[in-house]
């Protein structure tokens, strides 16, 4: 079809505005909603080409029908053009389908996101032949007949050389077609996030909201490179339980909190289903950092240190500033830590504008 | 070899007697039409055409891809529905989609008569190329070798460009000899550093001592006014004002010779596509009015009739705040009929103001039908509207103005008023509801400056846009480009070379 060409020469203006945009659509969580099937939806403001054109100072214009002076116009329904149309104004934002994957390599692009480096097991990686598109040139064994065959067809029934009651086909050099092909480097490893958060009181709608948004392009980013994305969610107060994604967005809890509660599960949780000689264990962190008490703490320590850090590939933690919380879990993890630990992510996310800056420090290291 | 039939666009029998039938009732009745070729696609290729604006021909551009994705997606979502495209072409080539139903098909066939004799007899038609199909694979061939030879992405923004300044052309244009050659000037012409020694014109006379009566030193003067006057307007460049932008671009831009011919393209497609735009209203109204005399009075089956009037509701319903053109133009068309069968015309109904009298005026003229054939031929939107609608169709039609409530941003009626609404009906349509600007002057400052005029006729320019559309003129001219226009009152010159818009005091046209 010619029209491919042009729909994709749109496509690429459009993976451009969608770059240009990024940073309005990380923040302001309009893309989640409007997530279907592998596809998203994006709005975005209508590609125009400049032209002299009057300004709207005010909108006015005639029509046709019914009510008196100072009633509302009632909206009509589109009509039935012919294709003519297009001249109008009115319609000043498009929405484009993008798969979620090609988001995520937008997403990649645009925040300079190493590939993820596989844990250790490279012989798992397969190359993949990805067949895709139709070369002049190629070898034989490649050829595509049916192409071929149309080609050789077209030319002779344009040359006159086609006979119906004798369709014999022969096709010649320029009329062939091979199938052209790209050799990809598919990680088949599987890999699984476990996500927690801290859901005390002082973790308002404003504080989910942006874990809520972090966690949707930290699961696209890592779909975009794992074949299979397992992915837990957690929540804690004091106690730790293990909920489905719609509750770990939307339970309000109070009280206090013991981070190591959720430590706990999350070991149990590995230990059950994720050897980790087979996973790639991501684990994420959020809280506003305001843990019970110190021993608690030491015991978070403990527990990282002794497993969750050796089996995972990344173990980042996220301090969603929140006007109550004291903020100190960082400040612990980053004295037992340091700033520069090969597993660790610390990283604070003062409001919405952050997030992408926290998806960069999570997804930066290529783990 | 029996082809699937899905795979064909060829017309199914049955489709292909009521397209012979269709055609000789539109013959007797008096439509006069190129050869009409019919062709049946699914939606997709539907969508397809009416993105590439009826040529599948055509050249590549992404423009085209955005069109399709929006017109199919919004097929998809059952949004709207394109029936029919017809081109302007000789033969005009038509295009039914399949999925339609029988009687759809048959008010689709018939309305194409309609537009097929507009196009062959309107007199905006006059000068379009009846060949555009081939006209436009031409183009299209034309723009791939360039993407070839330059590059895709080089062709692809230059068409942008061209495409920014499409609506820069001189509408009148093709009906008007305008007499601009330029003209074989020695650079050297004394006369014009010092023209009051250019020799003045006078009239005979044969004896001497006439000569002060005949010539007398006021008519002298005169003229001589008038010969130094000639003299400056040739100074000038151009010698007056250039609608044709593009033209005036192609004549004089210093451009590359692909860069000139995609331009060309452009610019010609652009008054191929302008008496289509010129002729909405009424091409539509015609098309409308002959679908429905034809299917009505000759074609439809009992049965058919209800699924007919369900369509047709369809087509002509009211929409608010946009006017449906197929409902206005069928609805004046109608009217004219009307006034002329009744005989109510002339000076002696112009000048009755009996209201009652004027309705129930009937002289039995029957002159309608001649008359709307008469209209198709001469008139366009314009014309159309400013002869023909009258106080009584405004308020048959129940017209209305309506501006957008600053606060609520809803649009309110504003009122019925026969005057107004016909105004603003006008504005709206004068050059298509575009600015009018023109080339003033391509030596501005002396310094081979690109000037254009905006005649500003109380709205102002989306400045933002002009800046932009300014840009790109300035790629094509090279030099500075400016545009003199109002802004808020006042006189204001936009001015671009190359690095930063300026916003400069303007210059007071005479």
């Amino acid at each position: 079809m010619k029209m491919e060409t042009d729909v994709n020469r749109f496509r690429k203006i459009v993976r451009g505005k969608i770059k240009d945009n990024l940073k309005r659509f990380i923040s302001s969580g309009e893309l989640i909603g409007r997530q279907g099937n592998k596809q998203v939806t994006i709005p975005l403001p209508r590609i125009d080409l400049p032209r002299f054109e009057f300004g709207n100072n005010q909108q006015r214009g005639v029509g046709q029908g019914e009510g008196e002076p100072g009633d509302a116009v009632s909206q009509g329904q589109p009509q039935p053009g012919d294709g003519e149309a297009g001249q109008k104004p009115g319609e000043h934002s498009m929405e484009v389908d993008v798969s979620l994957d090609e988001l995520a390599g937008i997403l990649g692009e645009e925040l300079g996101l190493p590939r993820i480096e596989d844990k250790g097991k490279k012989n798992i990686s397969q190359k993949k032949y990805k067949y895709q598109g139709v070369l002049r040139n190629g070898p034989e064994s490649l050829r595509n007949f049916k192409r071929t065959y149309k080609e050789a067809l077209k030319r002779q029934i344009s040359i006159g050389d086609y006979t119906p009651d004798r369709p014999i086909i022969i096709p010649i050099k320029e009329d062939k077609r091979y199938r052209s092909f790209r050799i990809e480097e598919k990680p088949e490893a599987s890999a699984v996030i476990i996500y927690m958060m801290d859901v005390s009181g002082s973790m308002g709608d404003e504080q989910k909201e942006i874990v809520r948004l972090t966690s949707f392009w930290l699961n696209a980013w890592l779909k975009h490179n794992y074949d299979n994305l397992d992915t837990r969610f957690i929540i804690h107060d004091a106690i730790a339980r293990e909920v489905d994604e719609h509750t770990f967005y939307h339970t309000k809890e109070s009280g206090g909190t013991l981070i190591s509660s959720a430590y706990k599960l999350c070991e149990k949780i590995i230990l059950e289903s994720y050897p980790s000689s087979e996973w790639n264990i991501y684990l994420f962190h959020f809280s506003d950092g305001d843990n019970w008490s110190g021993n608690d703490t030491n015991e978070c320590m403990t527990l990282l240190d002794n497993f969750l850090l050796p089996s995972s590939n990344l173990f980042s933690y996220g301090q969603v500033e929140s006007r109550y919380g004291s903020g100190q879990f960082l400040k612990d993890l980053e004295k037992h830590y340091g700033e520069q630990n090969e597993k660790v992510i610390i990283h604070q996310i003062k409001d919405r504008d952050g997030i992408m800056n926290a998806l960069r420090a999570f997804l930066g290291r290529g783990k | 070899m029996v082809m699937d039939p899905r795979l064909t666009s060829d017309l199914t029998p049955e489709l292909k007697d009521i397209v012979m039938e269709i055609e000789s009732h539109a013959k007797n009745l008096g439509l006069d039409f190129f050869p009409t070729i019919f062709e049946m696609v699914d939606y997709q290729q539907m969508s397809e055409i009416a993105a590439y604006g009826g040529f599948p021909t055509r050249y590549p551009h992404w423009r085209f891809g955005m069109e399709y994705e929006r017109i199919a997606k919004s097929y998809e979502y059952g949004l709207s529905l394109i029936y029919e495209m017809v081109i302007n072409n000789d033969p005009c080539y038509a295009y039914l989609l399949r999925s339609n139903s029988l009687v759809d098909q048959k008010t689709v066939i018939a309305h194409v008569y309609g537009h097929c004799d507009f196009f062959k007899n309107n007199y905006c038609f006059s000068h379009t190329n009846r060949k555009t199909l081939d006209e436009m694979a031409n183009h299209g061939s034309r723009v791939r070798r360039y993407i070839e030879e330059i590059g895709h992405d080089e062709v692809e923004s230059f068409i942008d460009i061209c495409l920014s300044l499409e609506n820069l052309i001189d509408q009148h244009g093709p009906h008007i000899r305008r007499e601009y050659k330029p003209k074989d000037k020695d650079n050297y012409d004394e006369s014009l550093i010092s023209p009051d020694k250019l020799p003045v014109p006078k009239l005979p006379s044969l004896r001497g001592y006439m000569e002060g009566y005949i010539n007398p030193e006021s008519y002298l003067k005169e003229q001589q006014a008038k010969v130094i006057l000639e003299k400056e307007k040739e100074k000038k460049f151009p010698e007056s004002p250039v609608r044709d932008v593009l033209k005036f671009l192609l004549d004089y831009a210093p451009l590359s010779s692909w860069q000139r011919d995609v331009l060309a393209i452009v610019r010609e497609e652009a008054y191929y596509f302008a008496p289509q735009g010129q002729t909405k209203i009424m091409n539509e109204g015609w098309a409308v009015y002959w679908h429905s005399k034809i299917l009505t009075q000759l074609v439809l089956k009992d049965s058919e009739v209800i699924d007919y009037c369900d369509h047709y509701a369809g087509v002509v319903q009211m929409s608010g705040q946009r006017l449906n053109p197929y409902k206005l133009g069928v609805e004046l068309m109608r009217h004219i009929e009307k006034r002329w069968d009744r005989g109510q015309y002339g000076l002696e109904y112009t000048l009755c103001d009996d209201p009652l009298v004027r309705k129930n005026w009937n002289k039995s003229a029957n002159k309608g039908m001649e008359k709307i054939f008469e209209v198709r031929k001469f008139h366009n939107d314009i014309t159309f509207i400013d002869e023909f609608l009258d106080e009584d169709f405004c308020e048959e039609a129940k017209l209305f103005t309506w501006v957008q409530d600053r606060r609520s941003g809803q649009a309110i009626i504003h009122d019925r008023d026969f005057k107004t609404i016909k105004r603003e009906l006008l504005d709206t349509m004068t050059n298509f509801g575009h600015p009018l600007i023109d080339v003033i002057d391509g030596n501005f400052r002396n310094r081979g400056e690109l000037l254009l005029r905006h005649r500003h006729q109380g709205k102002d320019l989306k400045i933002d846009w002009a800046v932009e559309t300014l840009k790109n003129i300035q790629k094509v001219w090279n030099r500075p480009v400016n545009i003199a226009t109002v802004i808020e009152s006042e006189n204001k010159i936009i001015h671009f070379d190359g690095s930063e818009p300026r916003i400069e005091k303007g210059i007071q046209f005479e």
